[in-house]
C-alpha cells in the first residue's frame, strides 16, 4: 500500500497507543460478534426508538468527512497557500471519517450479510441510495487526490495537472454528502423534528463546526512529535472558520426554536421539549442537551475573542468543547429527538447498553488508528524534505 | 394523450410514488368503529392476525412485534383536538394496522426494494431481501412496522406452516393477507370479526360494497393531511 511504510516506523510510545487503539477494536469487535449472534435486541434501541448511537455516529461523522472542503476551498479556489499543508491532513480525516460511516451503518443493520442487496436491487427513490453514492464517490474522490498529492510532495514536484479537476470537483461533492445525509431525515413526512429544509444548513455549519475543529486538535497535538510542518498561522485561519460556524450551528438552532415555540405547533414543540425539559416524566436527554448548548456557547465565546482564539491552550479548549457539544447535539439529540415522541404519541427513553457502547469505541478505535497512521505517512514524508 | 400519461406512469414508478395514473384496482378496509367498539375488549381480529402469520407475542414492550394492535382514539387519530371527539369514541380502543397507502413513504426510502406496493395498493414486504436498516420504519408515519430485535420463532406459541416465520434483523407489518387473498378468502381479521365491522373489497370499484359503506357514512382516515392517502377508512 502507498507509502504506509511510513506508518511502520514508530517509538515505543507509538506503538503503544497502537496497540491500546487495535485492543479496543479487538473488543468492539467481540461485542459485535454477540450482536450479530443474537440481533440487535443486545442495544438500547426498541420499538419506538428504532435509530441511536450507531445511526448518530455515522451522521456526525458524515459532517467530519465534508468539514475536509473547509481547507480544501479556501486553498484550490482561492490560492490561500496557508492551507497547503493542511489539505491533505483534512482529505485524510475526511477518508477515515467515511470508513467509519460505512462501519456504522453495517453495525446497525439487522442483515448485514444482505448489504449487497442495495447494489443488487438499486432504488434511485431512496436517499440512502444517493448517500451510499455520494459517500462512496467522496472515499474514490478523496483517496485518489490524498495519493497523487502526497506522492507530488514526497518526491518534491508539483501535482499533475490532471488531478486539479478531481480536486475541484471533491469540493461540492463534499456538501452534497451532508446534503443527503439530511435529505435522509428532512424528507420523512410525519416527523415533523426533522421535517425542515433548516436541516441541510445545520447540518452543514455544526459538521464545518466540528471537523476543522478536529482537525485543530490533532494538529496541536500531533505536532508535539512529528514534523507536520503546519505553520501557526494556518492553525489560526481554521480557527476562525471553526468560529464562524460554530456561530451559524448556534443561530440555525435558535431559529427552529423560535418557529417552534413562537408557532406554538405542538407537533414541532414536543421534540424540543422532549430534549430539554423531558417529556412525560422522561428526561434522559436533558442534562446532555444543555451540556451541548453550555459547550456550544462556552466555545463561541473563546472563539470569537480574539485573545482566547489565538492563545493555544484557549483555543484547544474551545476545539474540545465545540466537538463534544456538537458530538452531543447530532450524535443523541438529533435522532433520538427526532424519533420521540413515536408517531403513536409513546414517550420513550433510550440507553444505550454497554455493549452498544463497546462496539461503538471499537469503531472510533479503528477510526483513531486510521488517523494516526496517516498522519504519520505524512509526517514522515515532511521530514525527509528538509 | 396517452404518451404523456405513460411517461407520467413511469416516472411515477421510477420515483417509487404514484404521481402517475391511478391505480385500477386500490384495495382497503372500511372499519366501522362503532360496532368495534361495542364488542369492547375483542381481540378476534388480532388473535386471528397473529396466529396466521406467526406473529411472535414477545411480552416485552421494547421488542415487541405487531400487525394489527389497539390504540385509544385519540392517540390513533385527533391527538391535538381531544375536544371535539364525539362522547362514543373518546377514550375508546380502535384498531391500528398498515394503512396500504396510496402513497407509501416506507415503500419510497427502501434502499433494497425490499417493500413495494402491487398494482392493487397492496403494500408488502419480502422478508428475504430486507436488509434491516429500520428506514421504512422511520418513514411510516403510522408506527404500523415492527423490527425483529431478536430471533422471533421462540415466541411463536403455535407455528402455522401454511405463512413463514421471520428470521431477526428485519421488518415486518400486516400484509393484508396477501396468501388469502391469492386463495380467494378475505384477510384474517376481516372474516374472524364477530361484529362485521369491517369491510374489505376494492376501493376503486363504484360498485363494491367497501366503497359503498364509505359513500354512505361519514368516514376518517389517519394524518390525511401527509398525503399518504392511507387506505383504511374509519366509519364512525
Amino acid at each position: 500500500m502507498f507509502m504506509f511504510e511510513k506508518a511502520l516506523v514508530g517509538g515505543r510510545g507509538y506503538w503503544a497507543w497502537i496497540g491500546a487503539l487495535a485492543a479496543v477494536a479487538c473488543a468492539g469487535a467481540w461485542a459485535y460478534g454477540t450482536q450479530l449472534q443474537t440481533g440487535l435486541g443486545v442495544t438500547g434501541l426498541s420499538r419506538d426508538i428504532t435509530w441511536g448511537l450507531y445511526i448518530a455516529q455515522f451522521t456526525f461523522l458524515v459532517g467530519v468527512a465534508a468539514s475536509a472542503v473547509m481547507v480544501v476551498l479556501p486553498y484550490y479556489l482561492h490560492d490561500y497557500a496557508l492551507f497547503g499543508r493542511l489539505t491533505i491532513l483534512g482529505e485524510f480525516l475526511a477518508i477515515t471519517a467515511v470508513v467509519m460511516c460505512g462501519l456504522f451503518i453495517v453495525i446497525d443493520m439487522g442483515q448485514p450479510s444482505r448489504v449487497l442487496n442495495v447494489l443488487l436491487h438499486p432504488a434511485p427513490s431512496s436517499m440512502m441510495f444517493w448517500d451510499m453514492t455520494a459517500l462512496g464517490g467522496y472515499l474514490a474522490l478523496n483517496i485518489a487526490i490524498t495519493r497523487v498529492t502526497l506522492e507530488a510532495e514526497r518526491n518534491g514536484t508539483a501535482p499533475p495537472r490532471w488531478i486539479r479537476p478531481v480536486i475541484l470537483l471533491s469540493i461540492p461533492w463534499a456538501i452534497s454528502i451532508h446534503t443527503v445525509t439530511a435529505f435522509l431525515y428532512s424528507g420523512l413526512p410525519g416527523r415533523s423534528f426533522w421535517l425542515t429544509a433548516m436541516l441541510v444548513p445545520r447540518f452543514l455549519a455544526s459538521a464545518f463546526a466540528a471537523g476543522p475543529a478536529l482537525l485543530i486538535l490533532l494538529c496541536l497535538v500531533l505536532r508535539r512529535w512529528w514534523p507536520l510542518r503546519i505553520a501557526p498561522e494556518a492553525i489560526a485561519s481554521v480557527a476562525l472558520i471553526v468560529a464562524y460556524a460554530t456561530a451559524a450551528h448556534v443561530f440555525f438552532i435558535l431559529l427552529e426554536v423560535f418557529t417552534a415555540f413562537y408557532s406554538q405547533v405542538p407537533e414541532h414543540v414536543r421534540h424540543f421539549t422532549y430534549l430539554y425539559a423531558g417529556l412525560d416524566g422522561h428526561t434522559a436527554l436533558v442534562p446532555w442537551m444543555w451540556a451541548s448548548a453550555a459547550l456550544a456557547l462556552a466555545a463561541l465565546v473563546l472563539l470569537a475573542v480574539p485573545g482566547t482564539r489565538r492563545r493555544e491552550s484557549t483555543l484547544a479548549a474551545a476545539c474540545a468543547a465545540i466537538f463534544v457539544s456538537i458530538w452531543i447535539d447530532k450524535g443523541l439529540g438529533l435522532i433520538v429527538g427526532g424519533l420521540v415522541p413515536s408517531p403513536l404519541g409513546a414517550v420513550a427513553d433510550y440507553v444505550p447498553t454497554a455493549r452498544e457502547m463497546l462496539i461503538t469505541a471499537g469503531v472510533w478505535a479503528v477510526g483513531a488508528a486510521m488517523v494516526t497512521g496517516f498522519f504519520k505517512i505524512t509526517a514522515g514524508v515532511r521530514s525527509a524534505d528538509r | 394523450m396517452a404518451g404523456r400519461a405513460a411517461v407520467a406512469t413511469a416516472a411515477g414508478a421510477a420515483l417509487g410514488c404514484s404521481a402517475g395514473l391511478p391505480r385500477r384496482h386500490r384495495l382497503g378496509i372500511a372499519i366501522d368503529l362503532r360496532r368495534c367498539i361495542a364488542a369492547g375488549g375483542c381481540r378476534a381480529c388480532i388473535d386471528a392476525c397473529h396466529r396466521a402469520h406467526n406473529v411472535p407475542d414477545i411480552g416485552d414492550a421494547r421488542h415487541e412485534v405487531k400487525w394489527i394492535w389497539k390504540e385509544p382514539f385519540e392517540r390513533a387519530f385527533a391527538a391535538e383536538d381531544a375536544e371535539t371527539i364525539t362522547g362514543a369514541l373518546r377514550g375508546q380502543m380502535v384498531p391500528v394496522f398498515c394503512n396500504h397507502c396510496d402513497n407509501p413513504p416506507c415503500v419510497r426510502v427502501c434502499p433494497a426494494r425490499a417493500t413495494w406496493a402491487r398494482d392493487d395498493g397492496l403494500v408488502t414486504i419480502d422478508a428475504h431481501r430486507c436488509i434491516g436498516c429500520r428506514y421504512c420504519v422511520a418513514a411510516c408515519p403510522y408506527g404500523s412496522r415492527s423490527f425483529n430485535w431478536i430471533d422471533p420463532r421462540p415466541f411463536v406459541a403455535e407455528p402455522m406452516s401454511r405463512y413463514p416465520t421471520r428470521t431477526r434483523g428485519v421488518v415486518e407489518k400486516c400484509n393484508l393477507c396477501e396468501e388469502r387473498l391469492a386463495d380467494g378468502k378475505l384477510p384474517a381479521c376481516v372474516e374472524a370479526c364477530p361484529e362485521r365491522a369491517m369491510v374489505f373489497g376494492d376501493l376503486a370499484d363504484a360498485a363494491s360494497e367497501v366503497r359503498r359503506v364509505i359513500d354512505e357514512r361519514y368516514a376518517i382516515r389517519r394524518k390525511p393531511e401527509l398525503g399518504t392517502r392511507p387506505q383504511l377508512f374509519y366509519v364512525i
